[in-house]
């Protein structure tokens, strides 16, 4: 019987994610935002095919090469091929992105629906939590937390879902909140579900749409932030080729050889443009008062 | 499998300190096993109230609920479960927006570990008079008067003995108002259940009800059998006043049509 309805709800949801893709590239901006980051998971998973030369491999005699001449563009001050690191790049952004959005989005979640959905004493102790980590400057406390356990990429990522998750629990709960006392909740508990049950199968699917949307986002937050704490020296180290620390080592030559942190800057740049055009294109795409479209 | 019930002194109380509202002051009813018995009054008399309190949804409630001679606070939870169920008044409102009809049905028989589940789930869909392959459908590809269906299958799927019906009919046309209550009708002559209806509609309790309570301000004015509507047997002036309104009313629109 299981297998019977995943055969029949399998194809259900697969339809409804064409349908939002659908819908996402018939307005330009998110289009726009979708074509970037097919871009960018595109370069980070051909990255080895795509990139003209080895990121990591310094050639002293052709230092800081400006674009065009088999580097299209340019060299660094070690003689690395700027696009070859960008491309690599674009793997760690990933990844930086990918663990924090699979640490906050499910924390924030859960947090979230079971302190609106329980309330009482419960919701008060959960929300002094997350006002407290609210209060803290994300950067600030990224810092804090990166100077305490020594820099590298981990910590960081670790960082920034420290500090990323309280948003997105507020705004669960206040979603939770509007459906605690819906009409179908009352029927759940009149079937007798237990408080769990109907947190996991009636409130987080209801909560499930913004906080994707919240989650796409603050993805763009994330992005400047890993590579503020990059540019700072307290993410990746090198010769890691992320994208802030190329940013920050580029910085002493920006003067004279402008391609240093431009090319890395746009990158930032656009990825983290595309993540807030696709987060408003989702708002739409997902909106609950337009989903009989579906 | 027809259960009475007895609500004695049920009185409720919203808020606390000066701001506290005593909703109900005290209401007391007996339902008989396999009666249809109405509560009708006008909006914020406490009807709904009194339903939430019997299904326990409001637990703090002071007073005595007996369900077929059982306080209901003793009653274990899936007993409770599977004693009383309710229908609830907006069909939209009622049904998940993301959950399937299949989903719906099969929660109830999953939380209480019910076997023969895809045979229950198919026999409570044709009872409401819906064909199986609703299954597969979300609520929003049913008609108002399909959700109210499918609401009156998830409750029925636990075969409860005692149906809670908060008005089942008002959000609904009136020829789909007409096929609800036929349906409760007949459910209710196949399975003897006891049902306790709040409504506005004086013509759906003179259609379905043995009995009914003309609530006011949360009291229960006066406690009237089906047939003193036609000729507004009433004696408590505010049940009179709401007969005498419904029949003036029913008498025009007879008229008219």
């Amino acid at each position: 019987m299981t297998d019977m309805t995943h055969s029949i709800r399998m194809p259900a949801s697969l339809r409804a994610l064409g349908n939002i893709v659908l819908f996402l590239l018939r307005s330009p901006t998110s289009a726009f935002g979708l074509l970037v980051l097919a871009l960018l998971v595109l370069a980070a998973v051909f990255a080895p095919w795509l990139a003209t030369h080895d990121p990591y491999v310094q050639d002293l005699g052709n230092t800081l090469q400006a674009p065009g001449q088999g580097h299209p563009f340019g060299t660094d001050e070690l003689g690395r091929d700027i696009f070859s690191r960008l491309v690599f790049g674009a793997r760690i952004t990933l990844t930086i992105i990918f663990l924090v959005s699979i640490v906050v989005g499910p924390i924030g979640l859960v947090i979230g629906t079971s302190s609106g959905y329980l309330g009482g004493r419960f919701d008060t102790v959960m929300m002094r939590i997350t006002d407290i980590f609210l209060s803290f400057p994300s950067l600030i406390l990224s810092l804090a937390f990166v100077a305490a356990l020594g820099p590298s990429l981990n910590n960081a990522i670790v960082a920034i879902a420290l500090t990323s998750w309280p948003p997105i629990a507020r705004l669960a709960r206040a979603e939770a909140m509007t459906f605690r006392n819906a009409d179908y909740i009352a029927a759940a508990r009149l079937q007798g579900a237990s408080r769990l049950r109907i947190i996991v199968k009636s409130i987080m699917p209801m909560c499930l749409p913004s906080v994707l949307i919240r989650l796409t986002l603050n993805m763009a937050t994330v992005i400047l932030t890993a590579a503020g704490l990059g540019f700072l020296g307290l993410g990746a180290q090198p010769p890691l080729p992320e994208w802030g620390a190329m940013i920050a080592t580029g910085r002493r030559y920006m003067l004279d050889n402008w391609w240093l942190v431009t090319y890395p800057g746009l990158a930032i740049l656009s990825v983290s443009l595309a993540f807030n055009l696709l987060g408003d294109g989702l708002r739409d795409a997902l909106d609950p008062k337009q989903m009989n479209r579906r | 499998m027809s259960v009475s019930v007895d609500v004695h002194d049920l009185s409720i109380v919203f808020g606390s300190g000066p701001q506290a509202v005593r909703v109900l002051p005290g209401v007391s009813i007996a339902v008989q096993p396999g009666e249809c018995f109405g509560l009708v009054g006008e909006s914020g008399s406490g009807k709904s109230t009194v339903l939430r309190c019997i299904s326990m949804l409001t637990d703090f409630w002071q007073g005595e609920i007996r369900i077929g001679g059982r306080f209901v606070r003793e009653i274990p939870l899936g007993e409770r479960c599977r004693t009383l169920q309710m229908v609830f008044q907006d069909p939209y409102g009622s049904l998940h927006p993301r959950q399937s009809v299949r989903t719906v049905l099969h929660e109830p028989l999953a939380i209480h570990k019910l076997d023969d589940r895809e045979d229950r789930m198919r026999r409570a869909i044709t009872d409401v008079g819906l064909p199986v392959s609703f299954l597969d459908r979300f609520p929003h590809q049913l008609s108002g008067g399909q959700r109210q269906r499918i609401a009156i299958a998830r409750a029925l799927i636990l075969e409860p003995s005692l149906l809670l019906l908060d008005e089942p009919t008002s959000a609904l046309d009136v020829s789909v108002q007409a096929e609800i209550l036929n349906l409760l009708q007949r459910l209710r002559d196949e399975r003897g259940f006891t049902y306790i209806m709040v409504t506005h509609d004086l013509a759906v309790v003179d259609h379905m009800c043995d009995r009914f309570a003309v609530m006011l301000l949360g009291e229960v004015a006066e406690v009237l059998p089906r047939d003193a509507i036609a000729g507004n047997q009433a004696t408590h002036p505010y049940a009179r006043e709401l007969v005498g309104a419904s029949l003036a009313y029913e008498g025009t629109r007879r008229a008219q049509g």
